[in-house]
């Protein structure tokens, strides 16, 4: 008897149907991976299974028993339990308080606070999920927070545990931690079921492969019985290329972008860049790598004229816009796909092609005077829908109605499509499914050939690797090492992305790296 | 197989969004209606004759008419001055103010300026009404763009300043000679013409629907200023930043448009509308200034704004409702006996019905719904 099953699970939104009769079952003690480009449907249906949906039709049965899930609690009751991808913790609160949330241990609403350490260290050791009961969440790193939801869910008695995007916010490292932690769940009888677009991943985990697409379960297979290449296949539907080669060596034509002896406050006022310099030529995609933190946002921010720095300089094409503002930097030639593409790429409430004029609103040809016009605007968004495959209906579709990958085309149309002498790409492939990520380093490697600067910044090594001409690894600030593409590899890099030995550097220590790094 | 299956598309028709945006806001009104009626009657009276004679006395005859059209006319500057506000994200509560800077400023022009034509002086103390309105929401604007003062407080603030500085010039500086606390009389040149008053008695003979009664000539004015708003919104890169910036300030800041300048251009646009529905009172129906020439319409803007979703257009037929409502309460009290105040109670539960509007919205997007789920 299976643990899980659903049978026919139907659930449709305005618009949409999310889940169209999808049907699987769970057994004891395995992984199931859930694949699927962003909106096939996938956490669609795991949330209806935790109970934060109700369907629309179909059921879903636990230990062979038809079970009404009407909220989380019942789910948990049952024995299912969800880690999502925005963790719900309470920060200030201690590792023990977290996870006894709800149902903690005591009489007369006294918590017994030995008893429940107690419980959590038990569970931490058995399942080898490290991690110290008394710190606090907000002292933790996001791979040590997700222990705490796996934890809280273990500590709830869940027998099945759904993961939603787990990997998507952590290191290479802790990916592989994470993975490891996998098994010593299902080898203690638990089943998990993984949901992710990423294709390693499914083929290092998974014991079997359910591919969604467009709300549908489209096949099943298992890690043995395919490859990255065929599993992409099913979950786009057509055939994806994953390499792509570039066609010509790079060639320095002429320094685009020269940062000099950068220095950048972050926004609490600390030394977020602390001193780099490095130059980006026309024809060259330079990425910047590491770990999510170390001064990337910042540094990008000063490039493109949102934070002013405290030291240094920043030339495109000889012209100083160190102190320019985004206005300014845009007319110099700058363009940004910014990393936060619903925060700062897009305006949901406009309609393409508004979003398609964005920054460039004030110019000929798409304004005179105070005003714009109107039919060179939708003529110019015409023509870039259809020549970054933007899917819609019409130019005049509100940017919030189209799917993560559409939104991100639309913010690589205006910046591309602009003919900006440098563009400025931080995590440009980010949450976007395979597909998708495909165009997006097509228009970059495309962007590069036509003699464009390109800073790519990536928390993606395999992007890294795959785009870029020189890799700077960035650590605390610094620039702590540069690579040729020839030399740079997956391990190379994690190892200086985590500051060279990939333990936490003291003050002392730091200098060291990053001065052999400029050797 | 599957080759040809897309992700069905998340989009509406355009005419779906159109109906939801017309449709939800009428619908809002009939259930204040009905609502209302349901009150009334709770309350003793007659709802059938009450509504009846708030329908006569708004638009039961030209005189009527005039009335309601007296009524909107401030309420359709204050409520396109909200709106144009909340599209840059600005809540401009103290249009009040504004207005009330705008009736001074443009009294005093009048009465300093007396022997001007009316084709000098009329277009000076509108743009005078403009420019003081404009003036009075600019510190607010200012700090809010160099610290962040939050608008909300420092229009308010800036309304009662505005308020009782009205109040002193009445009885002080400015008063007329008499008992009671007002300034003089504008000149001539400085009044806007009732709009019966620009027809021949022959004419208004023939046509009776001219007989406006107290209608003037400011709710030409009024409908004027809606139609370049909304030309701004649409059609000029100041309503686009404008409205980028209402949406989201960190994309628009992206893009290389100051949020700041747009705050301070948005507030000062939005008090200068304020400020011609100063003026507009001021010269179009009390033809003097006193301390307790506007009833509330900065503040019913604010409602007119929220019924219109911040259309420029649509404040046209929200003001003409509240201005109905204020215009007919008179004639509901004297001929159905019901309680003016009863006017105040259907004007709130627009307003609470317009807020509420999820819940309405919520009825459509069900039928909605099915509907899809039945094409899927």
């Amino acid at each position: 008897m299976p643990m899980l099953e659903l049978r026919e699970v139907t659930k449709a939104f305005p618009g949409v149907l999310a889940n169209d009769r999808v049907s699987f079952v769970l057994e004891k003690g395995e992984i199931v991976a859930l694949l699927g480009e962003n909106g096939a449907g996938k956490s669609t249906v795991m949330n209806v299974v935790y109970g934060l949906l109700s369907p629309d039709g179909g059921e879903v049965l636990m230990d062979g028993r038809p079970a009404r899930i009407k909220s989380p609690r019942q789910a948990i009751d049952l024995g299912i339990g969800m880690v999502h991808q925005h963790f719900m913790l309470v920060e200030p609160l201690t590792v023990t308080e977290n996870i006894v949330l709800g149902r903690e241990p005591g009489r007369f609403g006294v918590i017994d606070f030995a008893t429940a350490r107690r419980r959590v260290e038990e569970l931490s050791l058995r399942y080898g999920l490290k991690v110290d009961p008394d710190a606090r969440i907000v002292d933790l790193p996001v791979g040590m927070q997700q222990r705490v939801e796996i934890l809280k869910a273990l500590y709830q008695g869940v027998r099945v545990l759904i993961l939603d995007e787990p990997t998507a916010v952590l290191t290479p490292q802790e990916v592989r931690e994470l993975f490891s932690v996998i098994r010593s769940l299902v080898d203690e009888g638990l089943s998990v079921v993984f949901i992710t677009h990423k294709l390693e991943e499914v083929m290092a985990v998974a014991d079997r492969i359910i591919v969604m697409r467009a709300g549908r379960v489209v096949g099943e297979t298992t890690p043995e019985k395919t490859d990255d290449v065929g599993l992409a296949r099913m979950m786009v539907g057509r055939d994806v290329v994953l390499r792509i080669e570039k066609t010509t060596k790079p060639t320095c034509r002429d320094t685009v972008l020269h940062v000099e002896g950068l220095r950048v406050p972050s926004d609490r006022g600390l030394e977020a860049v602390a001193g780099v310099t490095f130059s980006v030529c026309g024809g060259e995609i330079v990425a910047v790598a590491g770990v999510s933190g170390n001064g990337q946002t910042e540094l990008v921010e000063s490039i493109v004229g949102l934070r002013r720095p405290s030291a240094g300089t920043i030339l495109l094409k000889g012209v100083d816009i160190t102190r320019a503002d985004a206005r300014t930097s845009i007319e110099a030639g700058l363009s940004h796909i910014p990393e936060d593409r619903h925060r700062r790429g897009l305006i949901l409430q406009f309609d393409l092609a508004e979003n398609l004029v964005l920054g460039d609103h004030r110019v000929a040809p798409y304004a005179k005077g105070p005003l714009m016009r109107p039919g060179k605007v939708s003529a110019m968004a015409v023509t870039r829908i259809a020549d970054y495959d933007i899917r819609t209906p019409s130019a005049g579709v509100i940017a919030g109605n189209l799917s993560g990958g559409n939104q991100q085309k639309l913010v690589v149309a205006r910046e591309i499509g602009r003919n900006p002498e440098l563009l400025v790409a931080a995590q440009p492939t980010r949450g976007l499914d395979v597909g998708a990520i495909e165009f997006v380093h097509r228009q970059i490697l495309a962007a590069r050939e036509s003699g464009k600067a390109v800073l790519l910044v990536s928390l993606e090594l395999e992007e890294v690797l795959l785009l870029a001409d020189r890799v700077l690894v960035m650590y605390e600030g610094r620039i702590v090492k540069e690579l040729s593409s020839g030399e740079a590899d997956a391990e190379t890099l994690g190892y200086y992305m985590t500051g060279g030995g990939g333990e936490k550097l003291n003050a002392q220590e730091r200098q060291a790296p990053a001065h052999g790094g400029d050797a | 197989m599957n080759e040809k299956r897309e992700q069905p598309v998340l989009v509406q028709r355009r005419w779906m969004v159109a109906a939801q945006k017309i449709g939800a806001p009428l619908i809002s009104a009939s259930l204040a209606v009905v609502v209302g009626s349901l009150i009334i009657w709770a309350s003793g009276y007659d709802p059938r004759a009450a509504f009846i004679a708030l329908f006569e006395g708004s638009f039961g005859s030209p005189k009527a008419i005039g009335d309601t059209l007296l009524k909107a006319t401030p309420l359709i500057l204050t409520g396109l001055a909200v709106a144009y506000g909340f599209r840059a994200g600005l809540f401009n509560i103290g249009a009040e103010g504004q207005l009330f800077l705008g009736g001074l400023a443009a009294t005093w022009l009048g009465l300093s300026l007396a022997g001007l034509p009316w084709f000098l002086l009329i277009p000076l103390m509108l743009l005078a009404s403009m420019l003081a309105g404009a003036a009075w929401a600019f510190v607010p604007a200012i700090l809010k763009a160099r610290i962040g003062a939050h608008e909300v407080i420092t229009t308010m603030m800036f309304t009662y300043i505005g308020r009782y500085l009205v109040s002193y010039l009445v009885i002080g500086p400015l008063k007329a000679p008499g008992q009671i606390p007002q300034t003089a009389e504008l000149p001539d040149a400085g009044q806007l013409s009732r709009i019966q008053a620009l027809f021949s008695e022959a004419t208004l003979a023939s046509f009776e629907f001219l007989k406006l009664g107290r209608g003037h000539l400011g709710i030409v004015v009024a409908v004027l200023a809606a139609v370049l708003v909304w030309f701004v919104l649409k059609y000029t890169t100041l309503g686009y930043e404008n409205r980028a910036v209402g949406f989201n300030p960190w994309a628009s800041q992206t893009a290389g448009i100051s949020v700041q300048w747009t705050t301070v251009k948005a507030l000062c646009i939005s008090g200068g509308l304020a400020g011609l529905a100063g003026s507009t009172e001021v010269m179009g129906v009390h033809h003097r200034l006193f301390d307790q020439f506007s009833s509330g319409f900065g503040f019913t803007g604010i409602a007119v704004a929220l019924l219109a979703k911040n259309h420029p257009i649509g404040v046209i037929p929200a003001a003409l409702l509240f201005g109905a409502l204020a215009a007919g309460a008179g004639r509901m009290q004297f001929q159905a006996d019901v309680p003016q105040k009863i006017v105040l109670i259907i004007q709130a539960l627009v307003i609470f019905f317009v807020a509420a509007e999820e819940i309405v919205l919520w009825f459509i997007r069900r039928r909605q719904k099915e509907a899809v789920s039945h094409a899927g």
